[in-house]
């Protein structure tokens, strides 16, 4: 029952990931639709991010003290300037263990 | 021109600083597979056959829960479905792929290897052999995955909870789009899947994942209309 629904949950991934790049012809996508896709990246870590930041492990609102929120805006801001994606990480998780560790 | 072996390796490499995240995250997969008595094959199996962080995760926690296994297979499919927009993003650069290699490359499709190669794929439009690039970074992705998850079913979860490195799954992703905040029509966008994701956080099948992404790029078609 569990291996069936595991194979299952994994065909309908796969099909997530192979329906448009094999099956849909990309010139049916009208150039509106194509200008829109451009924006995927920033339409869709969002919704990864602010629920990592902003969401406990218990489903409910972090205090707006929390270190998190303060190591993601280190993270932020050393990200904007570097360029770097290495410093942008190390900044946002050593920010966040300073003051969960040392304050 | 790159050859295929530099566009391999500059695939590796744009994936590399990700480990951060995607290796904690695959031992506390691994591990917590195990702590909810699943049976080791299982749980490992699951890397193979979905590849997919969180659906994983949440796959395990509702069949442990008691949810029906149609709750859970649908909750994978929701949260899986935000790769049909990757694949209908990369398919410009994948186009000129015979049918089999689309089908095989498309397995390799995960969150930051969409990211990093698409970003190159934008930058690099007429390079010949493009798909070595996300062939690198997707690759990369799914041995580190494997070993991850693996060493988490084996030795459970030896990184202690205490120090907090979920964190890095959301900084992973800051890094990604931490750019685009200089542009005002990706600021908007951001914010606009940002808040719809706190909103929607307790929409049933964790469709918050797709809903807000629906949003955020309905605010992105406004502002190119508007932006003319």
């Amino acid at each position: 029952m569990t291996w069936s629904s595991i194979i299952i949950a994994g065909i309908i991934t796969y099909f997530t990931r192979m329906t448009m790049v094999a099956l849909v012809d990309r010139d049916l996508l009208g150039e509106r639709i194509k200008a829109v896709l451009a924006y995927v990246p920033s339409a869709v870590f969002p919704a990864i991010i602010f629920p990592g930041i902003f969401i406990n492990d218990y489903g409910t609102f972090i205090e707006m003290n929390d270190p998190k929120i303060f190591g993601a805006i280190v993270a932020i801001l050393v990200g904007y300037f570097s360029r770097n994606v290495i410093a942008t990480i190390l900044s946002g998780l050593f920010s966040y263990w300073i003051i969960i560790f040392l304050l | 021109m790159l050859t295929k072996k530099q566009l391999l390796t500059k695939g590796l490499l744009s994936v590399a600083p990700h480990m951060f995240s995607v290796i904690p995250f695959g031992i506390v997969c691994g591990a917590i597979g195990i702590e909810l008595g699943f049976s080791p094959i299982l749980v490992y199996a699951m890397s193979i056959i979905i590849f997919g962080g969180a659906s994983q995760i949440v796959f395990l926690q509702l069949l442990s829960g008691g949810a029906s296994t149609l709750i859970a297979v649908t909750s994978v499919g929701v949260i899986n479905s935000r790769h049909l927009l990757y694949g209908a993003v990369l398919s410009e650069y994948l186009e000129k792929l015979s049918f089999v290699k689309k089908l095989l490359i498309s397995y390799l499709v995960v969150d930051q290897g969409f990211a990093e190669s698409n970003k190159f794929f934008q930058k690099n439009k007429n390079e010949p052999y493009l798909h070595y690039h996300l062939l690198g970074s997707g690759g990369t992705l799914w041995i580190f995955w494997q070993l991850s998850t693996l060493s988490g079913i084996i030795l459970g979860s030896f990184v202690p909870e205490e120090i907090g490195l979920k964190f890095a799954v959301p900084l992973t992703f800051i890094a990604i789009v931490v750019q685009d905040l200089k542009k005002l029509d990706h600021v908007i966008v951001m914010i606009t899947c940002g808040l719809s994701s706190l909103l929607f956080f307790d929409a049933p099948f964790k469709s918050y994942i797709i809903i807000s992404p629906i949003i955020a790029l309905f605010v992105a078609a406004l502002v190119l209309r508007l932006k003319k």
